[in-house]
């Protein structure tokens, strides 16, 4: 759930990237904090394993311009993809207020993308959230390896719900930005709506 | 979806009048407020060479991973944690159900100390908390954002 201090005048909204083990989340927030200038970005943190998987969540706080007086900050996390990490996930998913679904689009990946797509699904609803009410974007990742599954294939499985979607290739950053952009239109959009 | 998190200046000033009096009564080093989100509320003390919005993001994760685990075992939640280090420490308190209360402090000063000013000062921002969350909800306290514009969105990312 967004924060907005009237006293320091700002306004901060918290993003998760969801999807299955090595689909490439924490990839995307790299790719993210390689790019922004240092006045934009503090610190990211990743609390990893020792093979670099997630094993809590990584922490990216970004701040952008201003709108109307306040400034923007959004607050980037990852969940753990890992199947067994799910208590980790419900934790991360709290006051979310934007959710990017990443899907590895290997084709041996499929089933892992429609289980961590439900698994979303689920865990938002224990909270009382309904994916089809919650700013909501997904990208198609790994575009650039021979294997992959075409594009509206994915959809159908995917994006029912007709969602802004992007292709991307996270370590070149191909989609990344694209990706981010949209989600946080749609949460500042959302915003409006119940402001 | 939730309430949404609010903060004003009135409030704002109160807590931090909290949070600066505990920090001098309780002999700390810094003492800050987070909500159990992530975000940073307030902070006071020797800040300077403090990450603080990292901090505010793990103390949140700490206490939602220990609440987990409370859950596990079948307590409400662990509304006390303390972290010993060799020259600071770590005391984490969650205050009115929904912010979390944190003090950094060393030899200076001590755990039995903390604990009991804490305590009130706890107290005090339960009550500013509970008055915050009657504001929010009363009718009539629109957002700022009611009336940004599709352009005023754009504009955020013309880098
Ligand atoms: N070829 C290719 N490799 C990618 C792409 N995106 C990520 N990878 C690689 O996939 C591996 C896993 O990426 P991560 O970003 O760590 O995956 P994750 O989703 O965070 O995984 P968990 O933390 O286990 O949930 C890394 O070696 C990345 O370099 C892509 O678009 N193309
Ligand atoms: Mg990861």
């Amino acid at each position: 759930m967004s924060f907005i201090n009237y006293s320091s005048r700002e306004i901060s909204c918290k993003i998760v990237y969801y999807g299955p083990g090595l689909c490439g989340k924490t990839t995307n927030l790299q790719y993210i904090y390689a790019k922004t200038n240092p006045e934009a970005k503090g610190k990211m943190i990743s609390l990893a394993t020792e093979t670099d998987r997630t094993l809590f969540f990584d922490f990216l706080p970004l701040s952008l311009a201003e709108i109307r007086g306040f400034k923007t900050r959004f607050h980037l996390y990852t969940v753990p993809g890992q199947v067994f990490y799910d208590a980790s996930r419900k934790l991360i998913l709290k006051g979310v207020d934007g959710v990017v679904f990443v899907a590895d689009s290997q084709i041996e990946r499929m089933e892992a993308n429609l289980e961590s797509f439900d698994n979303l699904r689920t865990n938002l609803a224990e909270q009382g959230y309904d994916l089809a009410k919650v700013p909501f974007v997904v990208q198609y990742n790994k575009r650039d390896l021979p294997n992959v599954v075409p594009v509206d294939e994915l959809r159908r499985a995917l994006n029912i719900q007709g969602v802004p979607e992007y292709q991307a290739v996270a370590p070149t950053g191909v989609g990344v930005f694209d990706t981010l952009k949209a989600v946080a239109k749609l949460v500042l959009t959302e915003l409006r709506k119940t402001g | 979806m939730n309430a949404q998190m609010v903060m004003y200046e009135d409030e704002f000033n109160q807590i931090t009048q909290v949070c600066e009096r505990l920090t001098r009564e309780a002999s700390a080093k810094v003492v800050f407020l987070v909500d159990k989100n992530g975000q940073l509320i307030a902070s006071c003390g020797q800040t300077e060479n403090l990450d603080t919005t990292s901090l505010a993001s793990l103390t949140a994760g700490n206490i939602a991973a220990t609440g987990g685990l409370a859950k596990l075992i079948g307590e409400k939640e662990f509304s006390i944690l303390f972290h010993e280090g060799e020259r600071d420490n770590l005391h984490i308190t969650i205050v009115g159900g929904r912010v979390i209360l944190v003090v950094i402090f060393d030899s200076r000063s001590s755990l039995g100390l903390v604990r009991l000013r804490v305590k009130k000062a706890g107290e005090e921002l339960g009550r500013i908390f509970d008055g915050l969350l009657k504001k929010v909800e009363a009718p009539g306290a629109g957002s700022p954002f009611a009336e940004i514009t599709d352009e005023d969105i754009d504009n955020l990312f013309s880098e």
